[in-house]
């Protein structure tokens, strides 16, 4: 006398058994999952360390060689042995404070015109336009340099820009020929349009992120849309724009491609921003190939270790305002 | 109300505004100029010999055949190796470990990872596995692919899991699903749009890197398949024909450049598609 | 240690019984509930009775979706809330380490506020749950899946489309998924947490008639913030305030003549 809605209302013990059964099976394949999981997460720094430990130990013989002086000296010469990182230190360092001082700006300025200015319909085009220039592979950037952007410079902007500033005090070093087209100015404004896209994207998140009413009571007491942007929004949001903009650095720091292309590789610090240079990551993208010997090979090391240590404290900054920033917007 | 404070006040917010359009302007300007050149450029080249002969010596004639090869396989072989890791490590962020100092520290390297320089990375695949193998080869260049992969599958991964209700979790359990199940089952598929996203935006980021292959796998001038040995790809190719003298290596970089950015605009598209939001750095 | 191991269910069928002598499928005793540092339940103790539907209500924060979730240990998820005191689920206490939640929770099953389907097809979020435990032919498994969407008074609606998304449903038809699918595990209790505060009037009635049908096989607790529907569905009623268990009783006597003098305030709208 089988109940049939009884059967189909609930298990009986055997079926609870059963069901014990089955779930004690999958519970090896629960842990499981489980450790292979964290066992992933864990992977992620042992990569960071074996980064930064394999620099290390590769670059160990010039330390050993050269000690600090390694840092000071702007002599590069791979016959002699001699290597020094001066140089490129100074063009990367160089590069990317011009490319900044350039796009941070344009990017605000962008930012500023998509989130106030610009027509509800056009807004995601253009920003997604701006994007596309963050998606385009860094060495288009280098061969449209190359190619096309540093003969115009050298046919039509430098000359007379050295002409213009040869009498000027201070300026008629800055800016003296002959006008290569390559060089560190060149690749200061390539890569201030590769890093543009990054500024603008985060600063637009942060200023679409603050609170409606802020802006509203500013301009209930009739302030322009600049005075609103300028002293409401932007401070507001400062500490996420100061973080894109170190995003932005540390992108400008470690960018190999597009400047190696253009900035005439020349282990060399002139006094001229038109004069061919090199930067770290162009150096070892040059060299690292056709370097002969270990000390040359581990200089060349070195010189990446140096560029990790400083992009590292670089982003490790942005990532640490823009943490704080999400805390505060959330 | 005093009429030359307001005049100037006025007159300094219409300079802001110019300003604004003007950089905007220049902003687009420059994705204008470099687009259009290299369409200008590359598609000038485009041919089918492109696509099926191999790179030739300056002065012949020839293709990118076993570039875009070498790069088809070593972008495979990165994502094969560094999108499981990638997912595995967002999951346990997102799922097991959501609020563990493990999962903080490992969100913040993560991210560090995400924009270091990839020529960094290329030097340590070389130290690791270059050196002590004696030679270049195929097998490295994928690995130092697949370490740039992981940290863009880290976050997406952990992003798109968060953003899975908890609602949806506790569903899941209430009829005695176990947590692997959940997750498995229930969770990703859940995300999954997201994360195929994720996958896209990886093939995107790898496929222009140059940088870390000039030291791992090299190049080849031949047609090769073999993972022991150097292999091209398209980077790889450019960047050596690009800084050569000769006028076919160079209109041969430019069609190579072309197929390289359509290709990841593809996948940004179909990215954005996908999701419809945006995603920045 | 398992749930398994409980005291054999009951040879007759219960529904046949006459319900004078209710027999107690879950006894809570004496239950405190911490959120954190932060007490939520203070001393709860009830019983409730098979296929029979228990309501708990109360104002805002009293902790009845709190009680609720103890009995299927949903808030172990969470780390930091935790339970202290005795839940008896068939002899058995299910507060006790090491018990095997994925079991206790297949017997006890959880119908939600808001409607959950997961992310695939009707037909694949009923079949989901059993195939999770059972191997079937697909014949048998098809017959199943008919079943549990007959009982969630949703069979007519989704028959013709049972490889459409379960999220292409309305709100009050993927509540009856939801609902549906609880009940193809084969649960022998199931927990209703405010299950209609989302949907419209139409659907809740039609839910409502549901867990008056659903009665005859389960036993029933549902969390409301809706006294007539309390008063509707419900034959044993548990008022809370502020933690605590006030009063406890037939339905009809809750609402027509309760004891405290709170419960009464709460019913006739003074406060709540």
């Amino acid at each position: 006398m089988v109940d049939v809605a009884w059967q189909e209302a609930g298990v009986g013990a055997q079926d609870v058994a059963e069901r014990a059964k089955v779930l004690n099976r999958l519970r090896i394949g629960d842990i499981v999952f489980h450790r292979i999981t964290k066992t992933a997460a864990v992977f992620v720094l042992v990569v960071l360390g074996g980064v930064i430990v394999s620099l290390f130990l590769g670059a160990l013989p010039v330390f050993q060689e050269f000690g600090f002086g390694f840092l000071t000296t702007q002599s590069w010469n791979p016959v002699t042995e001699k290597f020094g990182a001066l140089a490129p230190i100074y063009g990367t360092v160089i590069t990317s404070l011009i490319a900044m001082l350039i796009a941070v700006p344009f990017g605000l300025m962008i930012a500023m015109f998509l989130t106030e200015l610009c027509p509800i319909w056009l807004r995601r085009p253009i920003g997604i336009s701006i994007e596309l220039l963050a998606g385009i592979p860094s060495i288009i950037y280098g061969i449209w340099g190359l190619f096309v952007f540093a003969p115009f410079l050298q046919q039509y902007l430098q000359p007379p820009v050295i002409a213009a500033f040869e009498n000027v005090p201070v300026f008629s070093t800055l800016f003296a020929g002959p006008p290569f087209g390559i060089g560190i100015l060149t690749a200061s404004l390539i890569l201030a349009i590769m890093v543009l896209p990054f500024i603008t994207s985060i600063s637009r998140d942060v200023f679409d992120a603050v609170p409606p009413v802020l802006k509203e009571a500013a301009y209930g007491l009739g302030w322009t849309q600049w005075e609103v942007w300028r002293y409401v929004v932007l401070p507001y949001t400062r500490i996420g724009v100061i973080g894109g903009v170190m995003l932005g650095l540390g992108r400008a720091l470690g960018e190999t491609m597009a400047v190696t292309f253009v900035i005439g590789n020349a282990h060399r610090i002139s006094g001229s921003l038109l004069a061919p240079g090199t930067t770290i990551s162009a150096t070892i993208a040059n060299e690292f190939t056709e370097a002969v010997g270990d000390l040359y090979t581990a200089s060349l090391i070195a010189l990446g270790l140096i560029l990790f240590i400083i992009t590292f404290i670089v982003l490790a900054i942005a990532r640490y305002l823009l943490l704080r920033i999400e805390r505060r917007i959330g | 109300m005093d009429a030359s404070l307001y005049a100037s006040r006025r007159r300094r917010n219409l300079i802001a505004a110019v300003a604004s359009y003007g950089a905007t302007f220049v902003g687009l300007l420059w994705l204008a100029l470099i687009l259009g050149e290299l369409f200008w450029q590359g598609f000038s080249g485009l041919s089918l010999r492109v696509f099926t002969e191999m790179t030739p010596p300056p002065g012949a004639v020839g293709g990118l055949l076993n570039a875009i090869v070498g790069s088809l396989i070593m972008t495979a072989l990165a994502l094969l190796i560094g999108a499981p890791i990638g997912i595995l490590a967002g999951t346990y962020m997102a799922e097991y470990g959501r609020h563990s100092r493990l999962t903080t520290l490992v969100r913040f390297i993560n991210d560090i990872l995400l924009s270091a320089p990839s020529i960094v990375v290329g030097l340590f695949i070389y130290y690791v596995m270059v050196r002590p193998m004696g030679h270049f080869s195929g097998i490295a260049g994928a690995v130092v692919l697949s370490v740039l992969v992981v940290p863009v599958m880290v976050r997406t991964t952990e992003d798109m899991l968060t953003l899975v209700p908890d609602t949806l979790r506790e569903a899941a359990a209430s009829i005695g699903l176990p947590r692997s199940l959940m997750i498995r089952q229930i969770a990703y598929r859940a995300a999954r749009a997201g994360i195929i996203t994720g996958l896209l935006l990886a093939i995107a980021r790898i496929s222009g890197e140059t940088a870390p292959l000039l030291f791992t796998a090299l190049n080849n001038q031949f047609y090769s398949t073999n993972l022991n040995a150097p292999m091209a790809s398209l980077p790889s190719v450019i960047f050596q024909f690009a800084l050569s003298p000769y006028k076919d290596w160079q209109d041969l970089a430019w069609t190579g450049a072309l197929i390289i950015t359509l290709a990841v605009l593809a996948m940004s598209v179909i990215a954005r598609s996908l999701t419809g939001t945006r995603k920045a750095s | 240690m398992n749930v398994a191991t409980a005291n054999p269910a009951p040879v007759a069928a219960p529904h046949l019984v006459e319900s004078s002598v209710p027999r107690e499928k879950i006894a809570i005793r004496n239950l405190n509930f911490y959120y954190g540092e932060s007490r939520a339940l203070t001393g709860v103790s009830l019983p409730l009775y098979a296929n029979k539907a228990t309501a708990f209500i109360g104002p805002s924060g009293c902790g009845k979706s709190t009680l609720l979730r103890v009995l299927n240990r949903m808030y172990d998820l969470y780390p930091g809330q935790r339970a202290e005191g005795h839940v008896l689920f068939e002899g058995k206490d299910i507060l006790e380490p090491g018990l095997d939640l994925n079991l206790l929770r297949a017997r006890i099953g959880m119908v939600f506020q808001k409607p959950t389907p997961f992310p695939m097809s009707i037909y694949e979020n009923i079949a989901f749950g059993i195939r999770l435990y059972e191997k079937l032919p697909k014949s048998e498994l098809d017959g199943r899946v008919e079943q549990a969407l007959q009982r969630g008074a949703l069979w007519s609606e989704v028959k013709d489309k049972l490889s459409a998304n379960g999220l292409s449903l309305s709100g009050g038809q993927q509540q009856r998924l939801c609902i549906a699918r609880t009940v193809a595990v084969r649960p022998e209790v199931i927990l209703f947490d405010e299950p209609c505060s989302a949907l419209d009037p139409i659907s809740t009635a039609k839910i409502e008639e549901l867990i008056d049908e659903l009665k005859t096989d389960y036993t029933i607790v549902i969390v409301t913030h809706n006294m007539q529907q309390a008063a509707r569905v419900s034959d044993r009623t548990a008022f809370m305030y502020l933690g605590e268990l006030i009063e406890f009783d037939e339905t009809n006597k809750i609402f027509t003549s309760p004891n405290d003098r709170r419960t009464q305030d709460y019913i006739t709208g003074r406060f709540g």
